[in-house]
């Protein structure tokens, strides 16, 4: 499953980041390495960015980009 | 020298101010950048060291001139000196994230110190850091320090005099080890490197892999990047292999330094992020600080502004008082000079300072407190539309006040390509200076009420003006953002740093540097662009009692004008400025204005709002302001030799539409330059926005013409 499908309070672990350029790099250096631990908060007002826990930052992920990150329950 | 580094929001301004208190801090621009570098001097017992405070960043693999400042500046890069050593202060919370630049580092072989910051907020999740397991995992001395209260700050003075005095002991070594074949790549790659870049080893090599996709964010060397690709399309996926391998040594380490793991237990920011982030509670708190920063730029500058406007007032007079009564022509024209010119043009960049320091103070302390995010996480959404990201909102809605304080705000925006959009649209809003000007136009031509119409005219009409000049920039924004800043990249992360009480110090470090920035980098343009625009209004001296007819005298009498202030009117006809008004009639006449709107128009460069003195000054009514009786009567009574009125209310919507969308304010253009690194985008501004305002302003009075109007 992608990023975006985790429900808030789901934790998942990740598997993979498809896409390329920096973004992907970014989110890697950030420590989204596979294996990481990252659990779905919520979700800004109008639903979108999401928000994530992961090594104890916080972080908001757009929809469409929390959907380049595989994750396994 | 030594340099500060780590993740943003570390506390390192903090650090920075505590470890150089007394000594004031020297600002540093990057060449190519708009990256401030601090500079200060810090006591290591009877020596002193300076210190230098980079920019936060995650990883030395940069996505922008911005972030590459870092790499640069630790490692003398692109002509900067080379520090003797760096300290690294890293998050107690965040722990692996902030070891991973370490990691960085001592694959590069630069001595290092480590200062691990947070441990009070690390105690508060239950989280203890062992220092001396990290120093002994990391092969560096490490500190625990707290740069609030000041906590080890005195054992971390002691381990940076040692790094001075021996900084080769300081330099352990990559900590992990690479795959064979990623070693091989690293060589390849090393040895595909201009020769002063191979020097600094295969880390370098490791950098440059990461940073591949990353135009900007390149050293000023040429590197040759097809051959470089080609290495790495050899290798399976290297940058994944780079992160991972750090952030597995990291993970296989942590447990040494952490008794628990980092708990998913909601801490305090989780609450306050419960009523912050709420539907219903975030959106009344988001309304109700842009609302507090909006009147503040709005409303509160404005005594002030006005306090600078008088007291450049009293001492232009006081000075042209030195004069005498009565000067010669050629020493009048001195005065004149010094008084309206050098001294008033002085005004003119001090006047944007009350605007520009509420402007920083409130987002200094916002970013500190870390709403600032949430506040951009709260608008992507909308913003989204317009192709900006939440960062973009304050420096938007701070357009609606000033444009020059709200340019300088869109440093805040990470992505350079999202900064210089929002700057391209920012002169569309509708700026406090083009008030006047509305008011005038909209008390002299339109109607307070229309029969048969429930609801009060003038006010509707300056409605609209807002809401115009909202959608044109919101169309804009997404017109340019896809034909002349196609974005590369989309993706938006924004981190939600933990709530911290902001430090005042800091705050208004940042709100100092940013006054004074304007002043230094836009003030001299600002100056030379008022003394330019006065001359063009002034030369050649005509005296204007010479050009008075009987008729005139007579007309003015009648409308009750002073007959002195009449023929300066006719004077200022004759100036430079007067000409070129006249000169464009012709451009102009599809609009519907006439040559002394032009002069008007010409005037405005100055300052949008110096439209209405300058009509004031053409219609023979000196110091007039937008509430001026006469001057309102006057502009409603003007008539064409054919009897016709100059002004109707449909000229009236041509110009202030005119007025809405060209690009007219030469202190905006100054800032332009300097945040947007060169002419080009300037230029591209001006152009943009008045070929839009031309056009506009043609089809609302040519249509409303066609339309019965006229």
């Amino acid at each position: 499953m992608t990023l975006d499908q985790l429900e808030p309070g789901q934790t998942g672990r990740i598997a993979s980041i498809t896409g390329a350029g920096s973004f992907r790099r970014r989110l890697l250096e950030l420590g989204l390495v596979e294996g990481t631990e990252i659990t779905r908060k919520g979700a800004a007002p109008l639903g979108d960015p999401l928000t994530y826990r992961v090594r104890g930052a916080v972080l908001a992920l757009r929809r469409s980009d929390a959907r380049v990150v595989e994750v396994v329950r | 020298m030594i340099a500060l580094v780590g993740n943003p929001n570390t506390g390192k301004s903090t650090l920075f101010n505590a470890l150089t208190s007394g000594a004031r801090a020297k600002v540093s621009n990057l060449t190519g950048t708009t990256v401030d570098v601090l500079g200060g001097e810090m006591a290591l017992g009877d020596q002193r060291v300076e210190l230098l405070d980079i920019p936060g960043t995650y990883s030395l693999a940069g996505r922008s001139p911005e972030e590459w400042v870092a790499v640069r500046a630790m490692l003398g890069l692109d002509g900067q000196e080379r520090p003797a050593g760096l300290v690294l202060l890293a998050d107690a919370v965040r722990l692996e994230r902030s070891l991973y630049l370490a990691l960085q580092i001592l694959e590069l072989g630069v001595p290092l110190v480590i200062a691990v910051n947070l441990l009070d907020e690390a105690r508060a999740q239950g989280l203890t850091v062992d220092v001396a397991a990290v120093a002994r995992d990391l092969g560096v001395p490490v500190v625990g320090i707290s740069a609030r209260t000041g906590e080890g700050l005195d054992a971390l003075r002691e381990a940076v005099a040692a790094l001075v005095a021996d900084p080769s002991a300081h330099t352990p070594g990559p900590r992990h080890a690479w795959s064979p074949d990623l070693t091989t790549l690293l060589g390849e790659v090393q040895a595909l490197l201009p020769a002063p870049l191979q020097a600094h080893g295969p880390g370098f090599a490791g950098i440059v892999v990461l940073s591949l996709d990353d135009a900007e964010a390149r050293p000023a060397e040429a590197l040759d990047v097809p051959a470089i690709r080609a290495a790495c399309a050899r290798h399976d996926d290297p940058v994944v292999e780079l992160v991972q391998t750090r952030y597995r040594w990291l993970d296989a380490h942590a447990p040494n330094w952490r008794q628990s793991p980092v708990s998913d237990a909601h801490t305090l920011s989780d609450r306050v992020d419960a009523v912050v982030l709420h539907p219903v509670s975030g959106t009344l708190l988001f309304l109700g600080v842009m609302t507090l920063v909006f009147t503040a730029l709005f409303a509160w500058a404005d005594p002030a502004i006005g306090l600078i406007e008088d007291a450049f007032g009293f001492v232009g007079e006081q000075v042209g008082a030195l004069f005498g009564e009565a000067p010669s022509p050629a020493l009048a024209i001195v005065r004149d000079f010094v008084v309206d010119g050098l001294i008033g043009g002085v005004g003119s960049i001090l006047v944007f300072l009350p605007q520009i320091a509420l402007l920083f103070f409130f987002i200094g302390l916002l970013e500190d407190s870390g709403y600032l995010a949430r506040a951009a996480h709260l608008v992507d959404r909308v913003l989204r539309l317009a192709g900006l990201p939440g960062r973009a909102f304050v420096p938007l809605l701070s357009g609606y006040a000033c444009a020059v304080p709200a340019i300088m705000a869109t440093r805040a925006m990470p992505r350079f390509r999202d900064r210089l959009l929002t700057m391209l649209v920012i002169p569309l809003t509708t700026c406090s200076a083009r008030l006047p000007v509305y008011t005038l136009i909209i008390a002299a031509l339109f109607p307070a009420t229309i029969q048969g119409f429930p609801l009060p005219v003038q006010p509707l009409v300056l409605l609209a003006m807002y809401v115009f000049s909202t959608f044109v920039t919101i169309l804009a924004s997404i017109v340019l953002g896809r034909l002349a800043l196609p974005a590369t990249e989309s993706a938006e992360l924004i981190e939600l740093v933990p709530y911290r009480l902001p430090s005042l110090k800091v705050v208004l470090g940042s709100t100092w540097r940013n006054a004074k920035h304007f002043v230094e980098e836009a003030g001299g343009v600002i100056l030379v662009a008022t003394v330019v625009l006065w001359a063009m209004l002034y030369f050649p001296r005509v005296d204007g009692h010479d050009l008075l007819t009987p008729e005139i005298v007579a007309q003015a009498e009648a409308s009750g004008l002073n007959v002195d202030e009449v023929a300066n009117g006719l004077a200022l006809e004759q100036s430079i400025g007067g000409r070129i008004g006249k000169t464009i009639e012709p451009v102009i006449a599809p609009l519907g204005f006439d040559w002394r709107m032009g002069i008007g128009i010409i005037g405005a460069f100055a300052a949008r709002e110096v439209f209405v003195s300058t009509m004031g000054l053409v219609y023979g009514i000196e110091d007039a302001d937008e509430e001026n009786e006469a001057l309102r009567a006057q502009i409603a009574d003007q008539r064409r030799p054919d009897g016709t009125k100059v002004w109707t209310p449909l000229v009236g919507l041509s110009l202030m539409v005119f007025f809405a969308l060209a690009m007219q304010c030469t202190s905006t253009l100054a800032v332009l330059v300097k945040e947007s690194r060169g002419f080009v985008w300037p230029a591209f501004v001006f152009t943009y926005m008045t070929a839009l305002a031309w056009t506009s302003s043609f089809l609302v009075f040519q249509v409303g013409r066609l339309l019965g109007f006229g």
